[in-house]
């Protein structure tokens, strides 16, 4: 009820402006993420269909359990750190969607650039880690991992869902990191100056935030569950 | 939620909701994780006690969503209008979940009753914990 009474004592439907405060083009992100989290969304269910449907399945401690310099048995503290550059560049991209808000371009520039260093950061970090299962002989159609409970898997599907997932997540941060070069390179030259307004940058920094929350699903049905 | 429409607030209070938003997402991580050691350490069978922390680190993941939609893409500060257009549809996501999960582990129980002969050689071979050992060191001197 309190719904109709907002909605008739703000207008919000009766033409001349937009019924959500928005303008256009943040509205379709939203829309364009909202689909965007059904395609993850399917995949995610597949995944915990396929292990539902399953007796046996590795153990993500045994897997993922290495850190460079550092050797092995040293389960999650890899994929913590990874969690944290993702958390961290989120942070520098909401500052620099602040700053481009109150006009300060200079500010603008430097949180983009963190962003853009955390993102490389993390792309890194998933190179290195999927280079480092590669070699232990994990790969599309190869799953060299024993099931928890010891006996050895008959199937490739942890594998598979693994660099399917994370590749699909990870190609969704390569654009971001992209994306975000792209509106460095728009700041630096001046063009939001020009347009008198940073909104580019906000519609760049929801796409930046969901790949951030992709992760926070991705690395809880992966590494945590 | 009455609130959300009320612009002039979000100014001032945008950088300390930064500063708490970041701090609240980093312990709840850190929280997931150090359940996460405990699950590993603790409970290393399955059973009720690894469930539910299971459950617990869901409950915080969906906790750390809300934090990143509400403040960092700042859904909370949007009118009503907006928040509906797209929580709305994601709310299919409960069936999704709740039928997909279900008609797995349905999957399972059938092929294990009816198709033992089929199925992936799972459990019941080597259940004493010195195997789980042994075979988790294959990888490693494979490399």
């Amino acid at each position: 009820m309190s719904t109709t009474t907002v909605a008739t004592d703000q207008k919000w439907w009766s033409g001349g402006r937009s019924p959500f405060n928005v303008e256009y083009g943040k509205l379709m992100m939203w829309y364009f993420l909202m689909s965007d989290a059904f395609t993850f969304g399917a995949f995610l269910i597949s995944y915990g269909t396929i292990r539902f449907s399953s007796n046996g399945w590795p153990d993500a401690n045994h897997v993922f359990q290495s850190f460079p310099f550092l050797g092995s048995g040293l389960p999650l503290l890899f994929v913590s750190l990874m969690t944290f550059i993702l958390i961290v560049s989120s942070v520098t991209m909401v500052l620099a969607v602040k700053a481009g808000h109150e006009r300060r371009k200079a500010d603008v520039v430097k949180y983009l650039f963190w962003t853009i260093i955390g993102g490389i950061a993390f792309l890194s970090c998933q190179a290195w880690e999927w280079t480092h299962l590669h070699h232990e002989g994990a790969w599309w159609g190869s799953n060299p991992f024993p099931n928890a409970d010891g006996s050895l898997s008959t199937t490739t599907n942890f594998s598979n869902f693994f660099f399917t997932i994370t590749g699909f997540h990870g190609f969704h941060v390569f654009s971001g990191v992209i994306i975000n070069i792209i509106m460095l390179i728009m700041t630096l030259t001046g063009v939001f100056e020009k347009r008198g307004h940073y909104l580019m940058i906000e519609k760049a920094g929801l796409y930046w935030h969901f790949v951030d929350l992709v992760w926070v699903f991705v690395f809880t049905c992966f590494y945590l569950v | 939620m009455e609130h959300t429409i009320d612009h002039s607030a979000e100014k001032f209070e945008a950088k300390n909701e930064v500063m708490k938003v970041t701090i609240i997402l980093s312990v709840l991580t850190i929280v997931e994780l150090a359940l996460g050691f405990l699950m590993y350490k603790m409970f290393p069978e399955p059973g009720f006690a690894r469930n539910f922390i299971k459950g617990t680190i869901i409950i915080l993941m969906l906790s750390k969503a809300y934090y990143i939609v509400a403040y960092f893409m700042h859904l909370g500060h949007e009118i009503k209008n907006l928040i509906m257009t797209i929580v709305v549809p994601l709310i299919l996501f409960v069936w999704f979940i709740i039928a997909f999960l279900y008609d797995g582990h349905s999957f399972n129980v059938n092929r294990n009753t009816y198709d033992r002969y089929k199925n992936e050689k799972g459990q019941p071979h080597q259940m004493n914990p010195n195997a789980v050992e042994e075979k988790a060191e294959k990888p490693k001197s494979v490399e």
